[in-house]
């Protein structure tokens, strides 16, 4: 059994100027240990698609029209917000993008670190910070003793971020939830965080979902990808074989417009126009009216996700059909 | 051979530091821009590489004169821009331009792109009143804005259009050199390609020169004709993109250069994990700055600060090891 399976989530924000389908009908599963990229551009869904699990959704605006997310037997999106806190912050786990500004500039990092430990864990405080001080040595972080009553500020970025997974780490989650975890920092202190989230998922057995639009961080970590466009996974596959093989011309596109991938000062390749409005989706593939290889049947029929491999799936009709 | 556009002989931009309300006085200084020399030449594109804090933008800001150079000299076509008058100095402006990173912060919202467009003709009188219109109109061609949108205000474009207003902003004065400070850190994958496919291809058809400040070394390399790597305000690596991003010999320009995604599934080559961040510019490390956190570093690196020097015919590094470290490969 699947340490998360969701189903056909759909999560959409009703706003004044229509219904804006953020999340439209998304299914996958992670095992546990497994490492699972989304990759997407800003406004593909990835974002809300955790948000959506972990309850952080602001609703109203945001409503889960429908699906399911069983996580170890419990329902995400239909239980009891006191079974919900139970999983929250214990057994899943969310690290942030800046953590400048999820971290609680009013309070000291010592307090910030055990608060999941006396709220789940319900230990004394001393223990408690016994157990932050082990996890902030664990992190990386120098003088640790000293650090632990600083306050954010007093924190380089990197540093911050390293506090930030030390936090989420701290009760030891079975499913840690990376949502752009390195966008903010710079090259070399990103590789420090990214081979440290990597130990770190091999010394507990976690799970970890990256969510990133930098395809070359999912290429080194993950065991699995799956693209999203417009609200929907168009594309999931192992890592090897989505890098290798990619099938949907979304995916292909994005791999021709990467720099690192392409022979220097060569043409990039172009996606003409922009991503659709997601309150006005085009018909049909949302894809189609960028996409090279559309013809007529593109913009008529919802493309599904149809494996053709164990291990790859796409959804694109022509690719289905066995022309491309 | 020409006159480079632009030359910078030992170029510093210092900051003090002041500490007290009533009775200030000055407690440090932080040396954002320390000692760079580096030439443009025409139809050049230069890339310059850094973390955050290594003071690639603080150099721009000074080329541009936004910022006063401490010391040193910045030579656009043979005219010294610190020793310039402030006219002189907004006549230089016209060759020079910038575009900057975050295309929602630079534009102003209350201007239309027409009045955007039109406000640098107007002041710097580029051509007569009446053919700002027509000028502005092959702008938008140029960059590839629909020609209809000259009535419509910042807010209403995406994010890559604003960087194509911007860009267009910047070309309104046919400058010689644009500097552009992580023109497309803050875009989409897809649509970076496109402003990076826009800006080599106005580098080409109008024989402009380009200094691109990026983060990135994949997209460095893909428009720089050369690399300039930046560590704490000094260059310490200097070449042909090629060069300096196959064969780098900084052990800091390895270490970025190791960070670029393979995409092979295996990993490639091994990841460099450098220790410890960026060190803080108002206290330095001795000799080499990069040596608490160089695999390399001797007691000889915390000395003396080491210059840059040449190893090639066209590729300067600024490490006392680097011949040694380049040996065994």
């Amino acid at each position: 059994m699947p340490l998360l399976e969701v189903n056909d989530l759909r999560t959409y924000f009703h706003t004044r100027s229509g219904v804006c389908r953020a999340v439209d009908g998304v299914s996958f599963s992670v095992e546990k240990g497994e490492t699972l990229g989304i990759v997407g551009e800003s406004g593909s869904g990835k974002s809300v698609t955790c948000y959506s699990l972990m309850g952080l959704l602001p609703q109203p605006p945001g409503h889960i029209e429908s699906g399911r997310a069983l996580f170890a037997g419990t329902d995400l999106l239909r239980c009891t917000s006191r079974e919900a806190r139970a999983i929250r912050g214990k057994r899943i786990a969310m690290v942030f993008q800046d953590p400048l500004t999820s971290l609680n500039p009013y309070l000291r990092i010592s307090d910030q670190l055990i608060e999941p430990l006396i709220i789940h864990g319900k230990i004394p405080r001393q223990h408690a910070l016994a157990r932050a001080l082990a996890m902030l040595e664990a992190v990386g972080i120098n003088d640790a003793a000293a650090r632990l009553h600083h306050y954010p500020h007093e924190f380089s970025g990197g540093m911050r971020q390293r506090v930030m997974i030390a936090m989420s780490l701290i009760t030891q989650p079975e499913l840690l939830i990376a949502d752009e975890p390195t966008t903010a920092l710079d090259v070399t202190v990103q590789a420090q965080i990214l081979e440290l989230i990597q130990r770190l998922q091999r010394e507990f057995n976690m799970a970890v979902i990256y969510i990133t639009h930098d395809l070359g961080v999912v290429s080194g970590l993950c065991d699995r990808v799956q693209v999203m466009y417009a609200g929907r996974i168009v594309e999931t596959a192992s890592t090897r074989s989505l890098f290798a093989r990619p099938r949907h011309p979304y995916t292909q596109a994005l791999q021709r417009s990467i720099p690192s991938l392409q022979p220097k000062g060569g043409e990039l390749y172009n996606i003409p126009g922009l991503p659709p409005d997601p309150a006005k989706k085009p018909p049909g593939c949302a894809f189609a009216p960028r996409c090279e290889h559309a013809t007529g049947l593109c913009p008529s029929r919802d493309p599904e996700l149809v494996p053709f491999q164990d291990d790859h799936a796409t959804a694109c009709l022509r690719v289905q059909a066995g022309e491309l | 051979m020409s006159l480079p556009i632009l030359q910078l002989a030992n170029l510093k931009t210092h900051f003090p530091v002041h500490r007290g309300f009533v009775f200030k006085r000055q407690v440090g200084t932080v040396k954002a821009v320390d000692g760079v020399s580096l030439t443009v030449h025409r139809g050049e594109v230069l890339g310059l590489v850094g973390e955050s804090g290594c003071g690639k933008s603080t150099l721009a800001r000074t080329i541009l004169q936004l910022v006063p150079a401490t010391e040193g000299a910045i030579i656009l076509e043979g005219r010294n821009l610190t020793r310039s008058s402030a006219a002189e100095i907004k006549a230089a402006r016209r060759h020079l331009q910038m575009v900057f990173q975050d295309p929602y912060a630079s534009l102003n919202p209350r201007l239309t792109v027409y009045a955007t467009l039109a406000e640098p003709m107007l002041v710097h009188k580029i051509c007569p009143r009446d053919e700002v219109a027509h000028r502005i109109a092959e702008l938008m061609q140029t960059v590839g804005l629909p020609p209809l949108s000259q009535k419509k205000y910042p807010h209403e474009f995406s994010g890559g259009q604003r960087q194509r207003i911007a860009i267009a902003r910047a070309l309104a004065l046919q400058p010689r050199l644009i500097i552009a400070d992580e023109p497309v850190s803050a875009l989409d994958v897809s649509i970076q390609a496109q402003i990076l496919n826009l800006l080599s291809q106005l580098v080409r058809r109008m024989h402009l020169s380009l200094v691109f400040i990026a983060h990135d070394l994949s997209v460095v390399k893909h428009i720089s004709d050369r690399v300039a790597v930046m560590y704490l305000g000094k260059i310490v690596e200097l070449g042909l993109a090629i060069d300096v991003i196959e064969r780098p010999l900084h052990p800091y320009t390895r270490a970025l250069v190791s960070a670029i995604p393979t995409f092979r599934p295996d990993g490639g080559r091994p990841r460099i994990v450098l220790p410890g961040d960026p060190p803080s510019p108002l206290n330095p490390p001795s000799g080499c700055a990069f040596h608490p956190r160089c695999p390399y570093a001797t007691v000889a690196c915390q000395a003396a600060v080491p210059p840059l020097e040449r190893s090639k015919a066209s590729h300067e590094v600024a490490c006392i090891r680097a011949a040694e470290i380049a040996g065994p490969r």
